[in-house]
């Protein structure tokens, strides 16, 4: 409670809830809105935006609904997004609290087994990934998710080494805590800010990789994505602005909301900040 | 002392004159100081004394154009040569900084570039002040590397700031000051970062230079000490006011003001507390440590070779109940490294620590772990002990709820030491930011008692906190050390402090124990040449603040006892500065 009263304080933080909650809303009720499947030809080729009532945001050259494409796509792009890096940091928290927690010869492994991970660039991993699994939302997500906790670990790893020497941290081992008690109640919280931070960059980076993955290919054919509808419109950009410009612009939206809405956890839970923009 | 007749004489050097610096809205009071007067005579080393968010570091950043954005002078003036520093352009004002005023901080290392050797430094700020010949330039730098003392001033130059000690690098520090002969050197708590014995020669070398060049030097400090040993003349400052000011004789020995007699009362003097009892030591040892070592090996790859530091030499001690033993020395003397080695915060490599009897060397952590509640730890710095995440209750709490003490029975216990040692109960639903340092260091001490422990090792738990409250902590320290009959290890830089609270005292140099014995057998008769040193470098020795207070207290219209710990021992009415 205490929670939503502060959240709700940061306007930012507010702002960013509602944009997130209507992309949400548009997904949920893609089905509803756009009851014509998003890959079939509705109208004329491209139709320009706000020419015609039914197409409000035009049509491409093969004559798809952009509107239903982006409501369609929101689902897709949003659910990548998000459980990619879901599972990202997970695994990135894990590898890099345990790392940076007993350092020595643990850290020296799973640095070791992370590098393995990043020197490979991330992208050409996930091609490959995908190939191998063949395109669908599973596949794309996890090798989203593969390539993207290397990050994390070393971040969270290297936040964990100074943390660790913190004499609050001294204080919960003289008191006899657990081990598992100390990463999760002591130090993980202090290193929450620069996660946090980070894993709403990786929402976005998720969603355009994912839209890299499409344009390559890739993408799951069974579904609409946002990144598919770019990659369509990269041949017509010139003729069709607008091909790219919708789908970019609810890309945008979406980074932008939940860059706000992680903004906003961070200050609520750091209790330096309270009261301070009251 | 001859101010008075020079008053007569010269004009003063730099006047101050009804200076008031506003702090934005949201602080505890509207001035960060008010209404400051006073002057400045060429000659003369003036002390400026006061707590931490006294102000008293205001003034001088003031004169030095060194206010933060924030804050701006509202009223008053500060007058050198005829000209008033506030109002002139930066361009003239830079022209004064190095050349007519210098300064001189607090922490030598961060005041000087890591990149640059210390020739290239002082070299730099010749040039920039418009000396264009380097041949000329290359003297000035080897005679100031000279003056101030270093060695070898030729090799000196070319080193890098890492490579030198404390206080080398406050000698540089000072020399850089000098560089351009200015005629006001301000020190900001020039020596509160260095060892006693490194302190001792740096407040030698301001005197020195001082008396050669006839400058005038604004000395900012929180310990009367200092003061004793360097003072003409002193200002004391309380939340931004001058209370007090006269030479450093009226000041120091005849306090006027009720704040000054309080900060005088609350110097550690030294004066030992009284042997511990010979009954205490015929039970059976609460401690002991037997040969302990310990030594670091840092860096050394496959192909260097390991930088080998011997932290903890051939240690051995015996501590019984209700005893308190205290481990002195100088930083990198291992003192830390004792303390915790003993809490197993450290592996030691080789001795035997009973505690109890048993040795608790070779136990693994988790063996150790239910044995952790019987030895706490106060630890140092009242700001990183506590993690600024959890509200007061969960820091206190974590401790008996790691031990399988139900949350509301240990929130009882919490709050009843809360109250014991001085903070409000309503202090459980807080978080540590909204604390001050004397504050945060009661819930340490609280946090440590919680688990009903029998052995208490502090760790320079009072050495961040100013002396009034230095004071209290000490006091709150000893009382609950009696009350509960713990043997408790107390390890600090300062002898001072170590005489007051210990029954014994280990002197320790490099890892090793030079010294030990009664507390007042080692502070009234060193044995070791260390200790002698040691005791000799203390600032002020030739001052005895007790007496002071003593024959205060003999004047009848005396108001100063009144009331001063008990006042500030309540929630909420300590040190105002957080």
């Amino acid at each position: 409670m205490d929670f939503v009263k502060r959240f709700s304080k940061n306007y930012g933080a507010v702002v960013g809830a509602i944009i997130l909650g209507l992309i949400v809303l548009m997904a949920i009720a893609a089905p509803v809105l756009f009851p014509v499947d998003p890959w079939r030809t509705v109208a004329m080729p491209l139709l320009r935006p706000f020419e015609d009532a039914q197409y409000p945001l035009g049509t491409d050259m093969l004559g798809r609904d952009i509107a239903a494409g982006i409501a369609h796509g929101a689902k897709v792009s949003l659910l990548i997004g998000t459980v990619s890096t879901l599972v990202a940091v997970l695994i990135g928290v894990s590898v890099g609290a345990v790392a940076g927690f007993y350092g020595g010869i643990i850290d020296d492994l799973l640095m070791r087994f992370t590098e393995f991970f990043q020197i490979i660039p991330a992208f050409a991993m996930a091609v490959v990934l995908v190939a191998i699994f063949s395109p669908s939302i599973t596949s794309i997500t996890l090798a989203i998710a593969v390539v993207s906790w290397p990050g994390v670990a070393r971040l969270v790893r290297a936040e964990f080494l100074s943390l660790r020497e913190r004499e609050f941290v001294q204080a919960a081992v003289v008191v006899g805590q657990s081990v598992p008690r100390i990463i999760m109640t002591q130090i993980l919280p202090n290193a929450m800010s620069p996660i946090i931070v980070t894993a709403s960059l990786m929402v976005a980076t998720a969603i355009l990789t994912e839209s890299a993955l499409s344009f390559l290919g890739l993408g799951d054919r069974n579904v609409m994505s946002w990144g598919f509808m770019i990659g369509a419109a990269r041949t017509m950009l010139r003729e069709a602005w607008w091909m790219s410009f919708f789908p970019g612009f609810a890309i945008l939206l979406a980074v932008l909301a939940i860059n706000l809405i992680g903004e906003g956890i961070n200050d609520v839970m750091n209790p330096h900040l309270r009261g301070r923009k009251q | 002392m001859t101010t008075d007749q020079r008053h007569m004489s010269e004009p003063p050097l730099l006047s101050v004159r009804n200076l008031s610096i506003r702090l934005p809205e949201g602080f505890d009071r509207e001035y960060a100081i008010e209404d400051i007067t006073y002057d400045l005579d060429p000659g003369e080393i003036l002390c400026v004394v006061g707590e931490s968010g006294s102000g008293k570091s205001m003034t001088a950043n003031a004169i030095m154009g060194l206010l933060p954005e924030l804050l701006k002078p509202v009223r008053g003036s500060i007058e050198y040569r005829g000209r008033d520093l506030l109002t002139l352009p930066e361009e003239e004002k830079r022209e004064l900084r190095g050349r007519d005023i210098a300064m001189v901080f607090q922490e030598p290392l961060s005041a000087l570039n890591p990149l640059m050797t210390v020739g290239e430094q002082i070299d730099e700020v010749l040039l920039v002040h418009g000396e264009t010949d380097s041949g000329v330039r290359l003297k000035r730098v080897l005679e100031l590397l000279d003056f101030v003392g270093l060695p070898e001033p030729a090799t000196i130059r070319n080193s890098y700031p890492f490579r030198l000690s404390g206080g080398q690098r406050q000698r540089v520090v000072i020399a850089m000051a000098l560089a351009l002969e200015p005629s006001i050197l301000i020190a900001d708590e020039p020596t509160t970062a260095l060892d006693v014995t490194t302190q001792a020669q740096i407040l030698d070398l301001i005197k020195r230079i001082q008396r050669i060049k006839g400058m005038g030097v604004i000395f900012v400090t929180h310990d009367f000490g200092v003061v004793a040993d360097i003072a003409d003349r002193v200002i004391v400052m309380e939340k931004g006011l001058v209370v007090e000011q006269g030479t450093a004789e009226q000041v120091l020995n005849q306090p006027r003001h009720p704040y000054t007699q309080r900060l005088i009362a609350a110097v550690p003097h030294g004066a030992a507390a009284g042997g511990s009892g010979a009954a205490v030591h015929e039970q059976a040892p609460l401690l002991e440590l037997r040969d302990l070592n310990k030594t670091y090996r840092t860096g050394g790859g496959l192909f260097s070779k390991p930088r080998v530091v011997p932290a903890v030499q051939h240690v051995s001690l015996t501590l019984h109940r209700g005893q308190t033993l205290g481990v002195v020395g100088e930083s990198g003397s291992g003192k830390s490294t004792l303390g915790r080695i003993i809490i197993k915060l450290l592996q030691s490599d080789s001795g035997q620590i009973l505690y109890h009897g048993q040795d608790i060397a070779p136990l693994s952590q988790a063996a150790f772990r239910p044995m952790r509640k019987r030895i706490q730890m106060i630890f140092q710095d009242p700001f990183a002990s506590l993690n600024p995440r959890h509200t007061v209750g969960r820091i206190l709490t974590d401790g008996p709820v790691a031990n399988g003490v139900a949350r509301p029975e240990a929130r009882q216990r919490a709050e009843e030491l809360l109250a014991l040692v001085g903070l409000d109960a309503s202090a459980y639903g807080r978080y540590p930011h909204e604390f001050s340092g004397g504050q945060r260091q009661r819930i340490g001490i609280a946090r440590a008692l919680m688990l009903d422990p029998d052995l208490l090792i502090a760790d320079e738990s009072v050495s961040a906190l100013d002396v009034s409250v230095q004071e209290q902590v000490l006091r709150l320290l000893k009382e609950i050390q009696e009350r509960l009959q713990l043997g408790m290890i107390f390890i600090t830089h300062d002898l001072r402090v170590a005489a007051q609270i210990c029954d014994d005292i280990i002197v320790m140099r490099r890892g090793e124990v030079v010294e030990s014995g009664p507390a007042a057998r080692i502070f009234d008769a060193p044995q070791h040449e260390y200790t002698q040193r040691l005791i000799a470098a203390i600032p002020g020795k030739d001052w005895n603040p007790r007496q002071v207070i003593e024959s205060l207290q003999e004047e009848p219209s005396d108001v100063a006892h009144a009331s001063p710990a008990s006042r500030t021992l309540r929630w909420g009415t300590a040190d105002p500065a957080a």
